[in-house]
This record gives C-alpha cells, structure tokens and sequence, in this order.
C-alpha cells in the first residue's frame, strides 16, 4: 500500500520540481549570483579605495620628503624645524616589538594547539578552547595598560635599569593577545588531520610525542603556517598596546628594552591631534601607513607562497 | 521501507541458528607464531570479538574473512593493540607471542613493545608527509636510531623487499605524496619492514587498488611469508584463497570456521561458510 501510493505521488513531484527549475529558480539563482558577485566586488573597491587614498595622501607628502630620505633615514622627529622624516626608527619599533610578541605567542601557540589536538579529552578542549579565544577578547586598551602598570614594573625587578617606557613589556603582552590566534587555528589545522595518519604513526610504535611533532605537525604545516602569518599581521597592526607602554619615542634600535614608537603608534599620535590637519607632519602618517601595509602585504604574500609550497610538497 | 524491515527480520530470525564449527585445525604448537585464546573485545558495550581461539601459524598467511561490519579489523587491531588509543574499549583473553610467551593484551606490557614487534599495514595508503626515504626510516627514528648509514642500508632493504626500490632509488628525497597509491601502499609495506617486525597485519591492503597494484601486492605476500608472519582482512574471495595458508571466516563477531584455507575453500564444513564463499549469503 505505502509503496503503491509512494511510487504514484514520486513522479509527478519529481516533474513538478523540474518545472521549477526552468522558471522560478533560474530568476533567484541569477539574483544570489549578482548579489554574491557584488559582496565581493564591495571589499575589493574598498581595499582599492583605502589604497588609493593612502597613494594620493602619501603623493602630497613625497613632494616634499624624498623617498630615498624616507626610507633611509635614521631619524624622525615631524615636529622638529626642519622636521626629519627617516622611518627607519619606526620600522625598527614595529619589527622589534612584531618579534618579542611572535617569541612568545608562536611557540606558546603551538604547544597549546598540540596539547589540545593531541592530548587533552574532548571535553576539556571544548571547554579550554573558547575560554582561550577569550584572551583575543580584551579590549587592547586593557593589555596596554596592563604592560604600563604591571609587566614592566615586574620586569624592572628582573632587569635593572629598564625604563618605564619599553617594547619588550609591551610586545610580551601583546604575545599573549595573539595566543589564541595562533593556538586556535593551527589547532583547527591538526585536527583535522585524519585519524589513519596518527594510526600509521601510532602502528610503528611511535609515542604521542612522537606522533605529534612528526606526523600531525607537518601533515597541518599549510593550515599552521596560516596561523602564523595571522599572528604576524596582528602584531604588525596593534596599536594600543604600544602605544601606551612602548614610549612613543623613535628610536633606531634592535633593543626591545628600550623605548620606542612603532608606525601604529605613531598614527595614532598624530591622528590625535599633535600636528595640524594638512601640514606635512600630517601628511606623513600616510606614507607611513602605505609602509605598514605594505609590510603586511609582504608577510601574507610570503606565507601564501609557504603555504603552497607545503601544499604541493605534502 | 517495508522491504528493508522484512530484511532484517529475516536476519534477526536466523541470528540463534549459527552453527560454529571453531578451530578444525590442529597445529603443532611448535609451528604457531600467535595463539588467540578466547578473545573477546568490547567497544562499550558492543561485544565486537566473541570468544575467538585460533592459532596464528609461524611464517604463514592467515586470512580473516566475513561480512562487513563482523568485527575483522576489529579482530586484527588486537594483535597490536590499537584499541588502546580509544576511550572505553576493553580486551579480554589473550594473545599468546611466540616463541616466548608473551601475552600481548596483558596490561603489563606496553603496547608500544607490541606495536615494535607487530606492524600494520591500512585499507588506506597513508604515508606521513615527508621524503620516500624519511617514511621508511620512520621506523628507526622513533627508536632513537641515528646511524645514517645503517638507516640508508635498511632503508634500501626495506624498499627492496617491498618490491619498490627500483622504482624510487632515484627520487627518494622526493615527496611520497608524488606516488601512485599502489606505490604508496608498497611504501607502507617498506614501512612496516624497515623495523624488522615478527608480525604484518594487513587490513584490507588493496582495496583501494586496481587489479595491478593488488597483484603485484599479493606477490609481495607470497614473498614475505618467507620471513616473518602474515594476518590479512579481505573481502576477495580469491583473494584470501591465493594468498592464504589458513582461513578463518567470521561472522557477528563469531568464528564460524577456521582451516587450511585450501580445505575450507575445496569443502567447507560450516554450511555459512559455504554460503559466504560461494558468494550466495544472505
Ligand atoms: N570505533 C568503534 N566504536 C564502536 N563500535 C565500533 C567501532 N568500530 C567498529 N565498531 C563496530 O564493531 C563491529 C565490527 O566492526 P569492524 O570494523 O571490525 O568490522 P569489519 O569486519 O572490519 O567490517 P568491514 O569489512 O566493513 O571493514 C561493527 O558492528 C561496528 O559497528
Ligand atoms: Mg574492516
């Protein structure tokens, strides 16, 4: 009876759905791709938009800053008479205090990816991973001023003479907000490493150790890479943190326990008011944008490439 | 929907009327590699392996055959306890190693010993992500072997014995991802070789392989029983029976039968065995 009455009403449904196809669905499949296709097209017109506004910004500011001065020199000081505009010190800043955070978020990250993938039961993963994620939660002004107030005055008891102002307290905390960036997605990357290559490893008498670092560690190299990289452009583009604990100070130098401005900072610096609307000195947080960006495009790029790389080898 | 049901009532009706013949083999105890003496293993609460005796002959083929889903991998995951890597699973009986009498599924030894002494080889080809060379030398770098010239010479072996060395002597720092999965299933086979196990468990090793492959896999067995011990799953019928020594047919978790797989393939005892084998079951 039920099959009877099944293979009757299959047909004429099956008939009734084509029909559809041809009509209704054909209009609304057309309307999502349009509606897809300018989703898409919006944030390529914004990022070519921002682009654009930093090279005509940065045109005004070249025209009266050699790019060859910009790039090389040694010192920045826009409020000086004459102002000197080297971005040396700043990209020192950036690429010292990118450092001290990727010391500490990347291995940090790492060991707690595994730990989770690897060893922790389920359910305690489930609970540790999103209480992790919390950490990328605080407010930046919170970790700054927590670097400000807390970490360098404990650190000062390590290291004497560290001045109140300096990048390795700053970068340290700023270590810690990128964890989870880190953590989370190479921790995605190794679990989705199938069981039967951990079997493979395991079935050779390999230990857990063995199986992490060996096995499932370069079977997730592409997904862990990306995980990096995020890390790196994070900690290229914070702001706050240094801003409020590194000094504000351009300084050229490879120490992290000296103080510094990193370009961020020294945007928001100027952004809030320190030089007039217009003049050079405001002009220059353009060009010191474009070289922010670009020096973000340069590690996406590179870790693009690395993660092809991993892809095609493995 | 209505046919499925009447299906498996049919089954549910048949279930109280196996017949198990068990172990109709009697071996020399001298001549076994492996004794399994009443096995039974429990996912849970599901009782996967029921009270399996069979003995495991020394430089021989055994086959495990049966239906999907009547605990065959199950059954050969014992023999190197990779059970132990799941929650809740539990062994009961023994598995006896030879010569010395090793119980493999006591609690007192450590399953990384066994697994050092009993390799497996997967349905799936899964080499690790790294060189030709490095996959064979897994092995010995896990152990702590750091002699590279002792590790490039086993490795060579192992690739010869696994029947792929001419293929890959010039492009053995290449990826192993690059090969043929029948290549890749004969590095795992030289995977398994390189740390000179007494013991290859094979779980269904070419079934995602073409006709080819799987023969020159086959001819690999045929070789390597010579030296160490072979367990293998397999859903083919002339498969098991061009390989094998000895057969043992399973069934929800059973041993219906177990023989000389020439005796078992020429006349079966059991009349479900018959019935899986000339492919008429169910
Ligand atoms: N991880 C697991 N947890 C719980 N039950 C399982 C698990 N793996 C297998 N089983 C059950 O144990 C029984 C035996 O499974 P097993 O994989 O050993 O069968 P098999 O004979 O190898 O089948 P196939 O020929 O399909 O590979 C099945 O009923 C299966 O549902
Ligand atoms: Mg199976």
């Amino acid at each position: 009876m039920a099959i009877e009455s099944a293979e009757k009403a299959g047909p004429k449904r099956y008939q009734r759905a084509r029909q559809g196809i041809s009509t209704r669905q054909r209009v609304t499949e057309g309307a999502i791709e349009w509606a897809l296709f300018l989703a898409g097209a919006s944030s390529i017109a914004i990022t070519v938009g921002v682009l654009s506004v930093l090279i005509y910004e940065s045109a005004g500011f070249f025209a009266h800053v050699s790019v060859w001065e910009f790039l090389t020199g040694t010192q920045w000081f826009p409020q000086f008479d004459p102002p000197k505009f080297g971005i040396l010190p700043l990209i020192c800043g950036t690429l010292v205090t990118t450092a001290v955070a990727l010391s500490v978020a990347i291995p940090v990250g790492t060991i707690i990816a595994i730990y989770l993938s690897e060893y922790a039961p389920h359910r305690l993963r489930n609970i540790l991973k999103p209480v992790l994620e919390l950490l990328s939660a605080v407010p930046t002004v919170v970790y700054g001023f927590f670097a400000l107030s807390f970490v360098t005055p404990f650190l000062q008891l390590f290291i004497p003479g560290l001045p109140g102002f300096n990048m390795l307290g700053p970068g340290l905390v700023m270590g810690v907000m990128i964890i989870p960036y880190v953590s989370s997605l190479s921790e995605d990357a190794m679990h989705a490493v199938p069981m039967t290559m951990r079997e493979g490893s395991y079935g050779m008498g390999a230990t857990k150790m063995q199986t992490a670092w060996r096995v499932v560690f370069p079977s997730a190299l592409s997904g862990i890479t990306a995980a990096y990289i995020l890390g790196i452009s994070r900690a290229l583009g914070e702001t706050m943190i240094v801003a409020l604990a590194a000094g504000l100070e351009p300084t050229l130098t490879m120490d992290p326990r000296q103080p510094a401005a990193t370009i961020t900072a020294y945007i928001v610096q100027v952004s809030g008011g320190d030089l007039p609307h217009g003049s050079i000195g405001y002009q220059s947080i353009f060009a010191a944008g474009l070289v922010l960006l670009l020096m973000t495009l340069v590690f996406n790029v590179w870790g693009y490439r690395l993660r092809k790389r991993y892809r095609e080898i493995y | 929907m209505p046919i499925t049901t009447s299906e498996s009532n049919n089954a549910e009706s048949k279930k109280p009327d196996i017949k198990v013949s068990g172990s109709l083999v009697s071996m020399d105890p001298s001549k076994t590699k492996a004794d399994v003496q009443n096995l039974n293993f429990w996912y849970g609460e599901n009782n996967a392996v029921k009270n399996l005796t069979i003995p495991v002959a020394d430089r021989k083929v055994t086959a495990l055959i049966g239906p999907s889903g009547c605990g065959k991998s199950t059954f050969l995951r014992c023999f190197n306890r990779m059970h132990d890597l799941y929650p809740n699973t539990r062994y009961e009986g023994q598995i006896i190693l030879q010569p010395h009498g090793l119980d493999l599924l006591s609690k007192a030894v450590d399953p990384l010993e066994v697994r050092m002494r009993v390799s497996m080889v997967f349905q799936k080809p899964n080499p690790f992500p790294k060189s030709i060379f490095e996959n064979v030398a897994y092995g010995l770098r896990i152990r702590g072997v750091c002699d590279k010239a002792f590790i490039a010479e086993k490795v060579e072996t192992a690739l010869k014995g696994a029947a792929l060395w001419e293929e890959t002597k010039n492009r053995l720092q290449r990826p192993a991802f690059n090969l043929s999965g029948g290549q890749q299933q004969r590095l795992c086979i030289a995977r398994a070789l390189a740390v000179e196990p007494e013991i290859v468990l094979f779980d269904e090793p070419t079934s995602a392989l073409d006709p080819i492959a799987t023969g020159k896999i086959e001819d690999l067995i045929d070789v390597l029983k010579e030296r160490l011990t072979i367990v293998i799953v397999t859903h083919n019928m002339q498969q098991a029976s061009r390989v094998s020594d000895y057969t043992a047919f399973m069934y929800l978790g059973q041993l219906v039968e177990f023989n000389e797989t020439q005796k078992m393939f020429v006349s079966p005892t059991n009349p479900l065995t018959e019935q899986y084998i000339t492919g008429s079951f169910g």
